[in-house]
């Protein structure tokens, strides 16, 4: 298939698997940031290919991950409601909040619908006048310019039964937590591609700077990945810090600036809760006051309650590449893709399920 | 028995009387026997339906028969490549394939909504007709019951089939074995898809066609031909995925299998690509997975293409770990397949 195939030829992912071998001279340790890409590596089969010295760890960039439990539960508590018909992107569904989850909301009776985009729960607000429409705007920067446009569209139409539940996150101030934290063993990032195709890559010179690290960003293919990774290792190796594009068939150093524009009026930049890291200053959205009257949180009076994640589970230390799956000793047993104890496990972007799903170690 | 092309294209029910269903239609009275007569025996017509009786009594001849029983539930009732009526037929008439027997005798039983279109009903119905003639089944009893309106999706279906089986070979997981092949009858994925994007209007999926189809002709090829089949099972729900898993653990044996290998239309893929949705994961309704004796699969094969020539070898039976299911990657990379969790799910982004 075109635009794909050319992307997976298996004579070319050896070409640069053999590349990487002959750059790599010492142990390093690269994050990709996107869970996309977390998806890619575990699938095609990525990380055994590369050589041993080539560590790679999985970043907290999976949006269905780091939604806080809060968060999840305001969504239950909004679906449930009898006048609410609640849409939302589909792997959202089988995330545990504290009690239940969004597919078992909908077994008891609430009107749960999976879309594709923001924009057809704008056209359903428009068809279901006597209906409250709550759209779950999760995701980075990514989904971020679809759900402005939503909510740009809804005040235009003058949809007052329209509104939107906000648990955006941003990946700039996520990767400069991970950078600052005094156990950090990152050395080099893959920075993920589709963020910056909406907000260009201006973000991540002040980081590689100030942090000494280099950043690739980098796509989805697996080539895009191995020829990200290369260019990673062989900065690392040159003793550079630098900020390059691998993925510049979809990224502009400017990005998409109708999209920042629109974003820039329908959101303001607020300190946001991550599941399993917690709060980091400045690393998400809410609404502007302009905007604000579509804001779910405030229609439905929703109280600003925390929630403890389970014991058991370190999908926080997986997330920020401290720890992989297979070290908790819940991995696998009490916690599987059927019954997630931690968020990395519920998303197939997750880390915890992407390696249970792909690359499970044998049962000792 | 009439042929399909003469049954009337439109409800023979006088439909200026009732053009909807009502709740008498499944109430035992004038109007359940008008329903029956016009609409079920005139589309299923056959001697054994037009006995009358409570149950259908048949000839059955000494030796092994296979019984089975499916409930055919789809929203949209019709999509792209069939409707829930050929579902219904194909259905029951392949799980009796996978068996190994011959698909003889069906039963249909009918919940419908009240308020149903009978015009959609007739559709279903003549739908079922064409589909058991491709098949070679009779539709000999079956039963009717109306809900209320808004307690059902317009028409839920139940088909039982009986089939004979005609050969000595066992087909069954225990007799998979270190070697085997691992074949698949054509393009996988077809089906979920046209039903996905009939459902939710995704314009760009509505040129994929469901793949459903009655599978036993394959299947007595392969048997007549003397082929030696271990074991046979339809992709429904979970698709390949579940099936290659299913059996794998059914057998105690690891599956290997590669990806390159395993036939998907350019349309499934790219669909796929676009929703976040992993192909050998989507449901069919016309494809099989076939695990033959090294020797055969060469012969397998060339039977399997004169029926579809996306068939394929797609892997191989091993003795390494029990119930694993092994893929390697376009790439070169391996990784285990695992069982689905049984929600299909589209990724964000």
């Amino acid at each position: 298939m075109k635009y794909v195939d050319e992307f997976r030829d298996p004579e070319a992912a050896r070409k640069y698997v053999q590349a990487i071998r002959e750059t790599v001279t010492r142990h390093w340790t690269i994050m990709e940031v996107c869970g996309g890409q977390t998806h890619a590596i575990v699938r095609f089969g990525i990380q055994d290919l590369l050589p041993e010295d080539v560590e790679l760890v999985h970043g907290p960039g999976c949006p269905v991950c780091v939604t806080p439990l809060a968060m999840i539960d305001k969504a239950l508590d909004i679906a449930a409601r009898d006048d609410v018909i609640f849409c939302s992107f589909g792997d959202m569904l089988r995330v545990p909040g504290s009690r239940t989850d969004l597919l078992s909301v909908r077994a008891e009776g609430g009107d749960v619908r999976i879309l594709y985009t923001p924009l057809d729960a704008v056209k359903i607000a428009a068809d279901n006048p006597d209906k409250q429409i709550v759209f779950f705007a999760v995701g980075f920067e990514t989904t971020a310019p679809a759900n402005a446009m939503a909510v740009h569209m809804a005040k235009f139409r003058r949809l007052e039964n329209f509104s939107i539940l906000v648990s955006h996150v941003l990946v700039p101030p996520a990767i400069e937590a991970i950078l600052s934290a005094p156990d950090n063993r990152v050395q080099g990032f893959l920075a993920a591609g589709h963020v910056c195709t909406v907000m260009g890559t201006g973000a991540y010179a002040p980081l590689a700077d100030r942090y000494d690290v280099p950043i690739v960003v980098t796509g989805f293919e697996p080539l895009d990945i191995l020829q990200g990774i290369y260019m990673c290792v062989r900065q690392l190796e040159d003793g550079r810090a630098a900020v390059e594009n691998q993925y510049d068939r979809a990224v502009r150093d400017g990005g998409n600036t109708q999209a920042q524009a629109l974003l820039r009026k329908v959101f303001r930049v607020v300190p946001r809760e991550w599941r399993g890291i917690g709060e980091i200053a400045e690393s998400g959205w809410a609404l502007t006051p302009e905007y604000e009257g579509f804001d779910a949180e405030q229609r439905f009076g929703l109280a600003n309650a925390k929630v403890a994640a389970p014991a058991a589970c370190i999908s926080g230390l997986v997330l920020q590449g401290l720890k992989k799956p297979a070290d908790c000793p819940a991995f696998g047993k009490e916690c599987t893709p059927d019954h997630p104890l931690g968020a990395t496990m519920v998303s197939g972007e997750g880390a915890c399920a992407a390696y249970f799903r792909y690359r499970r170690e044998k049962a000792a | 028995m009439k042929e399909a092309g003469a049954i009337e294209p439109t409800c023979p029910l006088p439909l200026n009387e009732h053009p909807r269903i009502r709740l008498a239609h499944g109430g035992g009275g004038r109007l359940m026997q008008q329903l029956i007569e016009e609409v079920f025996i005139a589309a299923f017509d056959n001697p054994v339906l037009r006995g009358g009786h409570d149950g259908a009594v048949l000839e059955l001849l000494h030796g092994r028969s296979v019984m089975t029983t499916d409930s055919y539930v789809v929203r949209p009732l019709f999509f792209p490549g069939g409707d829930i009526g050929a579902l219904a037929v194909n259905g029951t008439v392949n799980d009796l394939a996978m068996c190994g027997a011959k698909p003889l005798f069906l039963t249909a039983s009918f919940i419908l909504e009240e308020g149903l279109e009978t015009e959609t009903l007739w559709r279903v119905v003549r739908s079922m007709r064409v589909a058991a003639d491709a098949a070679g089944v009779s539709i000999v009893t079956g039963d009717t019951k109306v809900v209320e309106r808004g307690h059902g999706d317009g028409i839920y279906i139940n088909t039982a089939g009986v089939g004979r089986i005609e050969h000595e070979v066992l087909v069954a997981p225990e007799r998979i074995t270190t070697g085997d092949a691992i074949l698949v009858s054509g393009d996988i994925g077809r089906h979920g898809l046209a039903v996905l994007g009939e459902r939710e209007g995704l314009a760009f999926v509505t040129s994929i066609e469901s793949d459903c189809a009655p599978l036993w002709d394959a299947v007595h090829a392969m048997l007549s031909g003397g082929t030696d089949i271990h074991c046979m099972r339809d992709a429904t729900r979970g698709g390949l995925c579940a099936v290659l898993n299913e059996l794998a653990k059914g057998s105690s044996l690891q599956f290997d299998v590669v990806e390159r290998d395993i036939p998907v239309s350019e349309g499934v893929r790219g669909a796929c690509e676009v929703l976040g949705l992993d192909a050998l994961q989507v449901a069919c309704e016309g494809r099989f997975v076939a695990i033959v004796a090294k020797k055969d699969e060469e012969r397998a094969l060339d039977i399997l293409k004169t029926r579809n020539e996306t068939a394929s070898v797609i892997g191989r039976v091993t003795d390494g770990e029990g119930g694993l299911v092994t893929i390697q990657t376009p790439i070169g990379g391996q990784r285990i397949l695992d069982m689905p969790t049984g929600e299909l799910l589209p990724r964000i982004c």
